[in-house]
């Protein structure tokens, strides 16, 4: 469970950050380009927000991560629901799961960078990262469904459709949710590393690139800012709909 | 007339016989299938509604549509009675409000069916396969957790419903059935 955030902490670690931001630059010519402090940097995120430059690279990024993240759901959830009947492709598909599972994010960004353009990283680099957990998770919650109803739905004759719904889905449901929370992070934090890496332009790892080439450090926070925001802002709108699915579903 | 019959049926688990030749007619109307617990009552309705495959012998005339009280009640705990018949039937059958209130329960009771009793759920799963449209009837040990007046309006549902098919009912208490014709097993 993740740990809740008081305001009292949360003003408490600001407030650090601003002591330790004042005391580099007292103590060094440069100082506080080495770290700027929570004020500047949102100042420099007000000073971001109205222009056109910004938008256009949050766009950018969201459109190719979130597409990888869900792109990814769609083919786990296909291929969790053909392996969950089928132990030979669960045999099959074990193996390049746990390389992705296990391989450093970076080593599959290099290598993405020889295959594919720049503009295409993240959008591969997000979709590879959210394989495995939801692949896993959805395979175990089909795992866990309960046999007594398959079998009564099998008696009762109740058309597959119905099954879905009434079965599968409630049970599924909550291993995706967990899934899907735990991905969304992950696709926000490797897609951005894929982006500067790759520098597809226009986008928010490029800012992340410039404001390091340059020592930019408001920017580089400012940009952080705008990744958490993004990742929490898709992470309850997605989950949201998930729990609208699964309060249809009865889950 | 529809009928099923069974010969020579026999059927063992991890070496341990629970069947061993059994042969019946079940002809349409109730047949108490009576047994002490663990001698193949259960056993009997799986093989018969095709959840699992005998040993040997032969069952003919059980590819029908059937409706089953299981010896669980297997409900979606998340669903209403409605939803609950919605998912087995498809739709909530007109003549649902009525059969649900002579259970002794209540047709607008909206709340999930894990909030009710055990005796509520057990006479939900008993309207579910009376009110599905099967050409025979499997009831495991229906009137689990029912008390006298209860375990009465279902036998006379049971009766009023089952007589044009066959309706196999398992049970070791056969009060209230005594004119129907009992298969035994398992004798000891």
């Amino acid at each position: 469970m993740a740990p809740k955030l008081r305001p009292w902490s949360v003003a408490l670690w600001l407030l650090a950050w601003q002591g330790g931001s004042v005391a580099l630059a007292a103590a060094y010519p440069h100082g506080g380009l080495l770290l700027a402090s929570p004020v500047q940097a949102a100042l420099r995120l007000l000073e971001l927000l109205p222009s056109s430059a910004f938008w256009r690279a949050v766009g950018n990024s969201s459109l190719r991560i979130f597409g990888g993240f869900l792109l990814s759901c769609a083919l786990a959830l296909l291929l969790a629901s053909l392996a969950a009947g089928r132990p030979w492709l669960r045999d099959l598909l074990g193996p390049p799961v746990a390389v992705v599972k296990a391989v450093p994010v970076a080593s599959f960004i290099i290598l993405a960078l020889v295959w594919l353009d720049a503009e295409a990283l993240s959008l591969f680099i997000s979709a590879l990262m959210v394989f495995p957990p939801v692949y896993l998770n959805v395979l175990e919650g089909l795992r866990q469904t309960d046999p007594k109803l398959l079998e009564l739905a099998r008696v009762y004759r109740i058309p597959f459709r119905r099954r879905v719904w009434g079965v599968y889905l409630p049970q599924v449901l909550p291993y995706f949710r967990s899934a899907a929370s735990l991905a969304l992070g992950l696709c926000w934090k490797a897609g951005a590393a894929a982006e500067v890496i790759g520098l597809p332009e226009g986008t928010i790892g490029e800012r992340l690139y410039t404001a390091k080439v340059y020592y930019q450090t408001p920017d580089l926070f400012a940009w952080t800012a705008v990744i958490l925001a993004l990742s929490a802002v898709f992470e309850r709108l997605f989950l949201a709909a998930v729990d609208g699915l699964a309060g249809k579903a009865g889950a | 007339m529809m009928e099923i019959h069974v010969e020579g049926l026999c059927k063992a688990y991890g070496g341990r016989p629970v069947l061993t030749g059994l042969s019946a007619v079940f002809r349409p109307g109730i047949t108490c299938v009576a047994a002490p617990s663990g001698t193949g009552k259960t056993t009997l309705l799986r093989l018969l509604l095709g959840l699992e495959r005998p040993d040997g012998g032969i069952i003919r005339g059980a590819g029908c549509r059937w409706a089953a009280v299981f010896q669980e009640d297997r409900l979606l705990e998340n669903l209403s009675a409605a939803g609950n018949l919605r998912f087995a039937l498809g739709e909530v059958p007109g003549e649902a409000g009525e059969l649900l209130a002579r259970l002794g329960l209540d047709p607008s009771d909206s709340r999930p069916v894990r909030a009710w009793s055990g005796g509520m759920r057990r006479r939900l799963a008993l309207a579910r396969a009376l009110l599905a449209p099967a050409e025979a009837l499997a009831l495991d040990e229906p009137f689990t957790g029912l008390d006298g007046e209860n375990r009465a309006r279902c036998v006379e549902l049971i009766r009023e419903r089952g007589g044009g098919r066959p309706v196999l009912l398992a049970t070791h208490d056969l009060t209230g059935l005594e004119d129907a014709p009992v298969v035994c097993l398992g004798e000891k």
